[in-house]
């Protein structure tokens, strides 16, 4: 249990009266990847916002490398070393590239700085073309790029990418998922929720389906790819 | 109007506005960054003006009532905020404008408790107590160039901080999305808790320079709070240097307002605010 990174317990969240997590386990390990799967509005983003504390469960617990934050701001866990790449991207429009990069700089929980400016300008060339221009000039595909890269800044230890490709073109989704393949390789732990099921699965070895705010299923990806059932009863569109 | 009157006049609005930019750049940012409303900002200016007052009878010298004063306001705005404008930020404006209507009394209660209700006069610095000669009969006062200059040094300053520091880029990340900030691991509270101090610091100066030429009376925050939301509505919600715009702006039309057209000089200022939204409803620049 000493490698455990991040875990959520029995956790119940609610918006208003509407119960949306119905009592979900969560965990993650160091350099683990999990694909965090299911139809829309499953409850994906809110157990990521929930173990976050953007928004609050009503029961249950969070615990970061086995320590209480349930009640923890979000930039207290932040700074545990897990950077978050919203749905809806979340670039800081009317900063710079270059200040987007910059302004979330810091060295990560065991004081590393891998992920220098240089690093992601090398890991993203196309930023490095735009680096002046304002957020609210970039094209999507730009736009994930940043957030990705600036939630690289930070030196994580667990990257948390919710619905990276949503609305892209097909070949740069093909780029991010290139570059998200490098990052896993350096060991750092993620957690990708994204429509294609065929390219999370085949860079996370773990995967969890949500089906109404529950874990219907929790295991490894090759499981899932060796049961179109599976994918068809729960992530298929349709019911 | 003649050349030297001209000069003078324009030298008055500059000084004029320039003052004002200090109050309304912190009054814009917590409106702006905090979405905050609050009326209690043009007590900071009255209670930097009587600090001046009160320290510069302690210590004998205005520059070392600045010198205490800025440190003491800096202290007195974080200890506010932490105290009470860090619980607003999630109410909403109504509620807002209750809780700094009543700080406006309070203040006004502790200043009649703590001075008087009388109206004192600040003197100005020996070294800054010289008249320029313009003409025979005409001349500038040095302490009025001297404000100017501290005042352009500041928002100098002030544009410095926001555009070319991290803190400023924080400040405008703030401004676009807070939950973002705080989820790349930035404690946001402690960035409003600065900018909040900063504000009310910037308003209290603005009040100790001007302590010397107003000198200091009850309620003198609240004309300044007036004319100071006319600013940040005119130079856009959020945005420093549409404040700064909309501050020189003010300046000259109240100062020339007074001169060519004294019978409706009241007018000018909101005169210029309607034509101003008229053209652009969402102020001059917009954030930024
Ligand atoms: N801020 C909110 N207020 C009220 N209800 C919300 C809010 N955010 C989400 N919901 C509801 O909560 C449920 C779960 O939403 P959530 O965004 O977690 O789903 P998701 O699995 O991420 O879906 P998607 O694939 O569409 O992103 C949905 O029914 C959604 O309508
Ligand atoms: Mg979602």
């Amino acid at each position: 249990m000493s490698n455990m990174l991040l875990e959520g317990r029995e956790l119940h969240t609610y918006y208003g009266a509407s119960h949306i997590l119905h009592g979900i386990d969560f965990h993650i390990r160091q350099g683990e990847g999990i694909a965090l799967m299911g139809r829309n509005g499953m409850g994906k983003s809110t157990l990521i916002k929930s173990m976050l504390g953007i928004v609050r469960p009503k029961h249950g617990r969070v615990l970061v490398r086995g320590d209480d934050y349930t009640k923890a701001t979000t930039y207290r866990t932040a700074q545990q070393g897990i950077a978050y790449v919203p749905e809806g991207r979340g670039i800081f429009k009317s900063l710079t590239v270059r200040e987007n990069l910059l302004m979330s700089a810091r060295a990560g929980v065991d004081g590393q700085r891998n992920w220098t400016f240089d690093r992601v300008m090398e890991t993203f060339p196309r930023l490095g073309e735009r680096i002046n221009n304002g957020g609210w000039q970039l094209s999507g595909g730009e736009q994930q790029m940043l957030t990705i890269g600036r939630a690289l800044m930070t030196n994580p230890d667990l990257l948390i990418l919710d619905e990276a490709t949503e609305g892209l073109a097909p070949l740069i989704a093909m780029e991010i998922w290139r570059i998200v393949k490098e990052i896993r390789k350096t060991g750092i732990a993620t957690v990708i929720v994204d429509k294609n099921h065929g390219a999370v699965t085949s860079i996370c070895d773990r995967a969890m389906i949500l089906v109404k705010g529950e874990v219907v299923f929790d295991g490894s990806s090759d499981e899932i790819r060796a049961n179109p059932d599976l994918i068809q009863k729960h992530l298929g569109v349709g019911h | 109007m003649d050349f030297a009157t001209f000069l003078i006049q324009t030298l008055n609005s500059l000084q004029y506005g320039l003052l004002l930019f200090l109050v309304a750049s912190g009054l814009t940012l917590v409106f702006g960054i905090m979405g905050i409303i609050n009326l209690a900002h043009g007590s900071f200016y009255m209670i930097g003006a009587y600090m001046a007052f009160v320290l510069s009878s302690a210590t004998g010298s205005l520059v070392w009532a600045i010198v205490l004063g800025i440190p003491l306001a800096l202290i007195f705005g974080a200890f506010l905020e932490w105290a009470l404008f860090s619980r607003l930020y999630k109410r909403d404006h109504l509620e807002q404008v209750l809780l700094t209507y009543g700080l406006i009394l309070v203040f006004e209660q502790l200043r009649s408790l703590l001075v008087d209700n009388d109206v004192h006069g600040v003197d100005i610095p020996a070294f800054l107590g010289a008249s320029i000669q313009l003409t025979d009969v005409l001349s500038y006062p040095v302490y009025r160039l001297a404000i100017s200059a501290v005042c352009i040094v500041l928002a100098v300053a002030l544009y410095f901080v926001i555009q070319r520091t991290r803190l400023g880029m924080m400040i405008r990340a703030g401004n676009d999305d807070r939950t973002m900030v705080e989820a790349l691991g930035i404690n946001i509270n402690m960035i409003y808790r600065v900018v909040f101090a900063l504000g009310v610091a910037l308003a209290a100066l603005a009040g100790m320079l001007a302590a010397p030429i107003s000198s200091v009376f009850p309620n003198m925050g609240g004309q300044v709070l007036i004319i100071s939301f006319v600013i940040v509505v005119i130079g856009g919600i959020g945005s420093v240097w549409g404040a700064l715009v909309a501050a020189l702006i003010v300046g000259f039309a109240d100062t020339f307002g007074k001169v060519l057209l004294p019978e409706i000089s009241g007018m000018v200022v909101y005169l210029v605010m309607a034509a101003v939204l008229l053209w652009r409803p969402e102020g001059i620049l917009k954030k930024g």
